[in-house]
């Protein structure tokens, strides 16, 4: 059967091959799961060995960098996951094309502009003065 | 000649037998939902308030604290367990393993009764009683 001479979709890439990264998406999808897994137990191990909940407490601890950094890891791993569900789940349910383009591009501004609001009040915290 | 039936769909939630399997991959896509939504909006409030200074930390301590934000917190707790927990089968079940009917419900009902289990010991850490 000769290559590229065929109608229909299926026939025009036949034999072609496979285009080597058809699984990247979804290798991806579970590698930042993983990640998440791993960040979610930290911080909710932390929080439970924090000795209060006052604001002094939090500031302490988010301004050490064994707070800072993975809080910030995890601001991002959960943010990308959040819109890789939320994606999936769309296209289940939203089955006109222009409207689901239009709610894909709608969640990824929504996804990018929270993780960088929530990285922007870390550092803040971060960097900032000690509470007093 | 052509049909006027309806072309038949695949079977959806009003025709399936209810089961622990079904129950779970529900409430995973539910739950992922609910914490993509809420549980990030509440962290990002949950930061900027600390950040802010500590007006805005008293402000945020005051809401969640409300009753109805308990309530709210503690689902979304269960919703992280119910999750996480379903989403490690789902780590599994990617490999190819856990696919035998018997194992297959048995973990399904596991991750219920896990996240059930894991929000009370939260809870019951996080208001200090485990200290």
């Amino acid at each position: 059967m000769s290559v590229g001479k065929s109608a229909t979709p299926l026939g025009k890439v036949r034999g072609l091959g496979s285009a080597q990264h058809g699984g990247h998406h979804w290798l991806e999808e579970r590698a930042i799961s993983v990640a998440l897994l791993l960040l979610s137990m930290w911080l909710i191990f932390s929080l439970v060995m924090l000795p209060a909940y006052d604001r002094e407490t939090m500031v302490e601890w988010l301004r050490s960098p064994w707070g800072a950094v993975p809080m910030a890891l995890f601001v991002i791993t959960a943010f990308k996951h959040g819109l890789d569900g939320l994606k999936v789940a769309v296209d289940d349910y939203v089955h006109d094309e222009g409207n689901r383009l239009a709610v894909h591009i709608f969640l990824r501004m929504a996804a990018v502009a929270g993780a960088a609001v929530s990285l922007f009040a870390l550092a803040k915290i971060a960097f900032g003065a000690p509470a007093a | 000649m052509p049909s006027t039936h309806p072309r038949p769909l695949s079977p959806h939630l009003t025709i399936w037998r209810w089961g622990p399997g079904m129950l779970v991959s529900i409430l995973h896509r539910v739950t992922g939902g609910a914490l993509a939504v809420a549980g990030l909006a509440v962290l990002a409030w949950w930061l900027i308030a600390i950040s802010g200074g500590d007006e805005s930390y008293a402000k945020f301590v005051e809401v969640a604290t409300h009753p109805v934000s308990l309530i709210v917190l503690a689902g979304l707790t269960w919703a992280f367990w119910q999750h996480t927990f379903s989403g490690l089968r789902h780590l599994v079940l990617d490999t190819g393993a856990g696919y035998e009917l018997r194992t297959n419900r048995f973990w399904a009902v596991m991750t219920v009764a896990g996240s059930l289990f894991a929000t009370a010991l939260t809870w019951f850490f996080l208001m200090g009683v485990g200290r």
